[in-house]
C-alpha cells in the first residue's frame, strides 16, 4: 500500500471534505480546552452509563449521520438532475450510492430509533436505569465506533462501491478489490454487535424492569413496539454476523463462500443478506409504529382504538418479517411455486398494516384533535406511508415484480416507507421527547415550516421516481440519454430533493432558536402526556428517573390519574436510599480498540487486528475482574433534587 | 384549510403532469404478450390502490376534519377504546383484497413460466443471452451464430432466452417486451419474451454490476421470420469465426463495440457451467483488477474515457448509420 493509495486524493470533493474534518477537528479541540470543557467531557458522556445520556449520544450521532447520507443524497442528485451530467464519474457516483443506503439504515435510522428508545422506555415502565447499564454503554461505542471506521473511508481508502447490499461476486476481492469493500464489511460487523447486545439489554428491561402494576397488556405502545423490535433483533442480527464473517473470509482469508471460483454461491449471500435485511427493515418500522401510536393518542387526548389488535398485529408482522426475504429477488428464478409463497406471504403483511392504519385514524375518531407538530407529521405519515404501503403490495405481486424490480419504482416504494415510516417518525418523536431531553419544547412555528417543506420536498422528489420506473429507468445508474426521456421528472425530483434538505437546515436551525429563546418547561408535563416518563416532577429526569418507583393500575396510567385528580405528591418519608450503577470508561476504551482491530482489518494489516483484538479481550478480562457494584444515593440528596420541603 | 389550498393545487398539477406521460411509459407500453400480461396484472393492481388510497383518504379527511380541536367540539369521547365489530372488518377487507390480488398474482406467475398462450405451439427460439462486466453476448445455437450487444429476434415466436453471465450478477431486461430475470455465473436460467411487432427496443442488465453498469446495454431488433432467416444465414456465410483468443478478450471488464461471429463461444466454456472461466481469462491475458483510488486505476479510467469520447466522436462523423 503506498501512501498515495491511502489517502484518496485527486477530487475537489474529497479535498473540501479533508479540510473540513480537520477544520471541525481543530474547532472541537481548541473549544473543549479553552473552556476547559475535557474533565466535562470524560465524566459526563464519554463514561456515563444513564440510559437518557446515551439515548441523547445515538440521536446526535444519528443527525449527524443523517447530514451525511443526505449530503450522499443531494450529489446524487444533483448528478442525476439533467442527462449526461459530468459531476460524478462512475465509480465516485457508485461510492456515493452505496455510502447513503449503508449509512441511512444502519447509521442513521437504526441510532435514531434506539436512541429514542434509550431515552424513553426505560421511563415509560418506570424503571431507573436498563437492565444492562454498563451493556448500553457498550452497545453505543461499538455502534459509534462501527459508524466512525465506516465514514472514514471516503478520505482514506476509498469508500465501498458495491452498494449497500454489496451483491457478491461483484464485492469480491476479484471485482471490487481494495479497502473499500473491508470498510462496509468491518464497519457493520462493529456495530452490530452494538445493535445485537442492544436487542438483549432492553428485551430484559422490559420483560424485567417495570414498575409493579404494568403487566404485559398494561405497556405503552411505544414500549410494545420496542419489545417486539428486540424480539426482531435477536433473531435477525445474527445471521447479519455470520454472513458478514462469512464474506470477510472470503475477501481476507481466501475462502470460497460466495465467490465465482472454487464452486461459492452467489446467491446464498443474497439469501442471507435478505434474511437479516428484511426483519431490519422492521425493525426501524415497528418503534415508529409504536411512536405514532404515543403521538397520535396524546394529541387525539384519546385512548388508542384496538389496543389489543395493535399488538397482534405488530406480532404478526415481526412473524412475518422472516417469511418473505425472497421478495428481494423474485427474478432470480426460484421457480413459480417459491414466487407465488412468497408473493402471498408478502401480500399478507399489507393485513395488519392496514389494521394498524384503520386503528390509528379511529383513536383520532370523537377524539380532539391538536395540531401540534408532532401530530402533523404523525398524520403526514398516514397519508404518505399508505402510499409506500400500496405500492409494496404491488411489488409483492411476484409477475409483475419482474418489470419493477431494479427499477425507480423500488426505489421510490422504499423511500416512502422508509421516510414517511421510520424518519417522519424520528423527527415526530424528537420534537415530541424533546423537552423530556432537554428541558424544553423546539418552537412550534419553524416546526410546521420544516413539516411542510420537509413533506412537500418529499412528495415532489419520490412520487416523480415511480414513473421513472414505469418508464424503465434502472436504479443505481449513474447517468442517462437525452433520448430516453427521463429528464424531467430526474430534475423535478432533484427539486424535491433540494427542498428536503432546505427543510433539514430549518430543523436544525430550529434548534439552535429554542436553544437560545424557548421558554423553559417547568413541570414534567409538557404535552398532556398518558404515560409514566411524563410524570416526573423535573422537566428533565433526575438520573435516578423515579424518586419513587410508581404503581401502575392500568393503561394510560397517569392520564387517569390527571383525570381522577390523584396525581401522587411525594413526601420527604416516600424517600429511600437509591442504588444506581457506577459510570465506566471502559465501554469507550473497549470501542477504540475495536477501531483498531477494524482498521487493521480493512486494510489486511493482521498485526495492527491482532493488537486491536488483544485490546478488546483485555477489556472484557478487565471487566470480569472490576467488582464495582455501583452505588446509593442518598436520602438527602435525593429530596434536594426532587426539592421536596421537610 | 384555506392556507393548504396552494399545497393541493400544487398536488394535483404534478399528478397530471405525470399522469399525462402515462401511455407513452416503457413498462406500460409492451410490444409482446409476456410484457402485456404484466402490464394488464400491474394495472388490474393500480386500480385497487387507487380505490385503497381513495378511502383511508376519505376517511382521515373526514376524522380530522370533524374532530380537530375548537370551539363547540362535540362527541369526544376519551375512553372510546375499540369496537370488535369495526375492527373485524378491517380485519377482513385486507384479506378479501390480498386474496382477490393473489389469485391473477399466482396464475400469471405460472404463465411466464412457459411460452406465451398464443404462440404455445410454436417451437421457441433458443437465444444464449450471457453477461460479462459490461457486454451482452447472444449465441444462437441453432443458427451457430453469435452477436455482441445487439440481438435479432423474430417476431410472433416466443423467445427462449437462456441467461448465465461470466462474473458479477446481472439483470436481463427489454422492458417492452417483458420482465426481467437474473443472470448468474455457474447457473442458467431462463425466460420467455416475445415481440408482437417489428422495431428497435432497448434491453439492458438492470442489476448493478460496478463502474460500467449504466452503459451495459443492448439493442433488440424485432422483425420478420424471413428477415430474420435471411440475416442469421448471412451472418453465418459472412461473419467471421469467433477464435478462442478473441473470446478471452471479451472476458476483460469495459465496453465494445457490436460484433458478430458465424461460430459461438459454447464451443470453448458455458459459463453455466463454469463460474471461473472469465476469472482465468483475465489472469492468462495479464489483466489485474486494481483498487479504484490507485493511481493505475486512475489511469485506466482516463484512458476508457478517452476512448468512449474518439468512438463519440467518430460515431457522429459518420452519420448514426446502424447497419448489422
Amino acid at each position: 500500500m503506498k501512501w498515495d493509495e491511502f489517502f484518496v486524493t485527486g477530487d475537489p470533493l474529497i479535498y473540501g471534505a479533508d479540510v473540513s474534518i480537520v477544520l471541525t477537528m481543530v474547532g472541537i479541540l481548541f473549544y473543549l480546552t479553552k473552556y476547559k470543557k475535557w474533565k466535562w467531557l470524560w465524566t459526563e458522556w464519554l463514561t456515563t452509563v444513564d440510559h437518557k445520556k446515551l439515548g441523547i449520544m445515538y440521536i446526535v450521532s444519528a443527525v449527524l449521520m443523517l447530514f451525511r447520507g443526505g449530503v450522499d443524497a443531494l450529489l446524487m442528485r444533483t448528478q442525476l438532475a439533467i442527462p449526461e451530467a459530468k459531476f460524478l464519474d462512475s465509480q465516485h457516483y457508485n461510492e456515493i450510492f452505496t455510502t447513503h443506503g449503508t449509512i441511512m439504515i444502519i447509521f442513521m435510522a437504526m441510532p435514531f430509533l434506539i436512541g429514542l428508545i434509550n431515552v424513553v422506555v426505560p421511563l415509560q415502565i418506570g424503571a431507573r436505569d436498563v437492565a444492562y447499564p454498563y451493556l448500553n454503554a457498550v452497545s453505543f461505542w461499538t455502534f459509534f465506533i462501527g459508524a466512525m471506521l465506516f465514514n472514514i473511508s471516503f478520505v482514506i481508502g476509498g469508500s465501498p462501491s458495491a452498494g449497500w447490499t454489496s451483491y457478491m461476486p461483484l464485492a469480491s476481492n476479484e471485482l471490487s478489490p481494495g479497502p473499500g469493500q473491508n470498510y462496509y464489511l468491518w464497519g457493520l460487523q462493529i456495530a452490530g454487535i452494538g445493535t445485537l447486545l442492544t436487542g438483549i439489554n432492553f428485551l430484559v428491561t422490559i420483560l424485567k424492569m417495570r414498575a409493579p402494576g404494568m403487566t404485559l397488556f398494561r405497556m405503552p405502545m411505544f414500549t410494545w413496539s420496542s419489545l417486539v423490535t428486540m424480539v426482531i433483533i435477536i433473531f435477525a442480527f445474527p445471521i447479519l454476523t455470520v454472513a458478514l464473517a462469512l464474506m470477510s473470509f472470503d475477501r481476507l482469508f481466501g475462502s470460497h463462500f460466495f465467490t465465482l471460483q472454487g464452486e461459492g454461491m452467489d446467491m446464498l449471500w443474497a439469501n442471507l443478506f435478505w434474511l437479516w435485511g428484511h426483519p431490519e427493515v422492521y425493525i426501524v418500522i415497528l418503534p415508529a409504529f409504536g411512536m405514532f401510536s404515543e403521538i397520535i393518542s396524546t394529541f387525539s387526548k384519546k385512548t388508542l382504538f384496538g389496543y389489543k389488535a395493535m399488538i397482534w398485529s405488530m406480532l404478526l408482522i415481526a412473524g412475518y418479517s422472516f417469511m418473505v426475504w425472497v421478495h428481494h429477488f423474485f427474478t432470480m428464478g426460484s421457480g413459480a411455486a417459491v414466487n407465488s409463497v412468497f408473493s402471498i406471504t408478502t401480500m399478507a403483511i399489507g393485513i395488519p398494516t392496514g389494521v394498524k392504519i384503520f386503528n390509528w385514524l379511529f383513536t383520532m375518531y370523537r377524539g380532539k384533535i391538536q395540531f401540534t407538530t408532532p401530530m402533523l407529521w404523525s398524520l403526514g405519515f398516514i397519508v404518505n406511508f399508505v402510499i409506500g404501503g400500496v405500492t409494496g403490495v404491488m411489488l409483492a405481486m411476484a409477475a409483475a415484480d419482474y418489470q419493477y424490480h431494479n427499477t425507480y419504482f423500488l426505489v421510490s416504494h422504499f423511500h416512502y416507507v422508509l421516510i414517511a415510516g421510520t424518519v417522519f417518525a424520528c423527527f415526530a418523536g424528537l420534537i415530541y421527547w424533546y423537552p423530556k431531553m432537554f428541558g424544553y419544547k423546539l418552537n412550534e412555528r419553524i416546526g410546521k415550516w420544516v413539516f411542510w417543506l420537509f413533506t412537500i420536498g418529499f412528495n415532489v422528489c419520490f412520487m416523480p421516481q415511480y414513473f421513472l420506473g414505469l418508464d424503465g429507468m434502472p436504479r443505481r445508474v449513474y447517468t442517462y440519454s437525452e433520448e430516453s426521456g427521463w429528464g424531467p421528472l430526474n430534475m423535478l425530483s432533484t427539486v424535491g430533493g433540494f427542498m428536503m434538505g432546505i427543510a433539514f437546515l430549518v430543523l436544525v436551525y430550529n434548534m439552535y432558536y429554542s436553544f437560545r429563546f424557548a421558554k423553559r418547561e417547568t413541570t414534567g408535563d409538557a404535552w398532556d402526556g398518558r404515560t409514566l416518563e411524563w410524570s416526573t416532577p423535573s422537566a428533565m429526569p433526575p438520573f435516578y428517573n423515579f424518586a419513587k418507583i410508581p404503581e401502575v393500575t392500568g393503561l394510560d396510567h397517569f392520564w387517569r390519574q390527571k383525570q381522577a385528580g390523584k396525581v401522587e405528591k411525594l413526601t420527604a418519608k416516600d424517600i429511600k436510599k437509591i442504588h444506581m450503577p457506577s459510570n465506566s470508561g471502559v465501554p469507550f476504551i473497549m470501542g477504540s480498540f475495536f477501531f483498531i482491530l477494524g482498521f487493521g482489518f480493512v486494510f489486511g494489516w493482521m498485526w495492527m487486528a491482532i493488537l486491536g483484538g488483544i485490546g478488546v479481550i483485555g477489556t472484557l478480562i478487565y471487566r470480569s475482574f472490576e467488582y464495582d457494584d455501583g452505588y446509593y444515593v442518598s436520602e438527602e440528596e435525593v429530596i434536594e433534587t426532587e426539592k421536596i420541603s421537610k | 384549510m384555506q392556507r393548504l389550498k396552494p399545497f393541493f393545487t400544487i398536488g394535483l398539477v404534478m399528478a397530471v403532469f405525470m399522469l399525462s406521460g402515462c401511455s407513452e411509459m416503457v413498462v406500460l407500453d409492451p410490444k409482446g404478450p409476456v410484457g402485456e400480461e404484466q402490464k394488464d396484472l400491474i394495472m388490474y393492481s393500480i386500480w385497487f390502490m387507487l380505490f385503497i388510497l381513495l378511502v383511508v383518504y376519505a376517511l382521515t379527511a373526514f376524522i380530522v376534519y370533524k374532530y380537530r380541536d375548537r370551539k363547540n367540539h362535540t362527541g369526544y369521547d376519551p375512553d372510546n377504546e375499540g369496537s370488535h365489530l369495526l375492527e373485524t372488518i378491517w380485519w377482513i377487507i385486507p384479506i378479501i383484497i390480498v386474496v382477490a390480488l393473489s389469485i391473477p398474482t399466482v396464475k400469471t406467475i405460472y404463465s411466464l413460466e412457459g411460452p406465451p398462450a398464443e404462440t404455445k405451439d410454436q417451437k421457441p427460439l433458443v437465444i444464449h443471452a450471457t453477461s460479462v462486466d459490461w457486454k451482452w453476448v447472444f449465441t444462437y445455437p441453432e443458427q451457430d451464430i453469435e452477436t455482441v450487444n445487439y440481438l435479432h429476434i423474430p417476431e410472433d415466436r416466443p423467445v427462449l432466452f437462456k441467461l448465465t453471465s461470466a462474473d458479477s450478477m446481472a439483470s436481463f431486461w427489454i422492458p417492452q417486451l417483458g420482465g426481467q430475470k437474473y443472470a448468474m455465473a455457474g447457473m442458467e436460467t431462463e425466460l420467455y419474451l416475445q415481440a408482437n411487432e417489428s422495431g428497435t427496443y432497448k434491453g439492458r442488465n438492470a442489476n448493478f454490476t460496478g463502474e460500467g453498469f449504466t452503459d451495459h446495454t443492448f439493442d433488440v431488433m424485432a422483425m420478420s421470420d424471413e428477415e430474420f432467416e435471411k440475416w442469421a444465414s448471412e451472418t453465418k456465410a459472412d461473419a467471421p469465426k469467433l477464435s478462442k483468443e478473441q473470446y478471452d478478450k471479451l472476458m476483460l471488464p469495459g465496453h465494445v463495440k457490436e460484433m458478430t461471429f458465424s461460430s459461438t463461444h459454447l464451443k470453448f466454456v458455458n459459463h453455466a457451467d463454469q463460474a471461473d472461466y472469465a476469472l482465468d481469462a483475465r489472469e492468462r491475458l495479464g489483466y489485474k483488477s486494481l483498487v479504484p483510488h490507485s493511481k493505475e486505476a486512475k489511469e485506466r479510467r482516463e484512458e476508457e474515457k478517452k476512448k468512449k469520447q474518439e468512438e463519440r466522436e467518430e460515431s457522429e462523423s459518420h452519420g448514426d448509420s446502424h447497419a448489422h
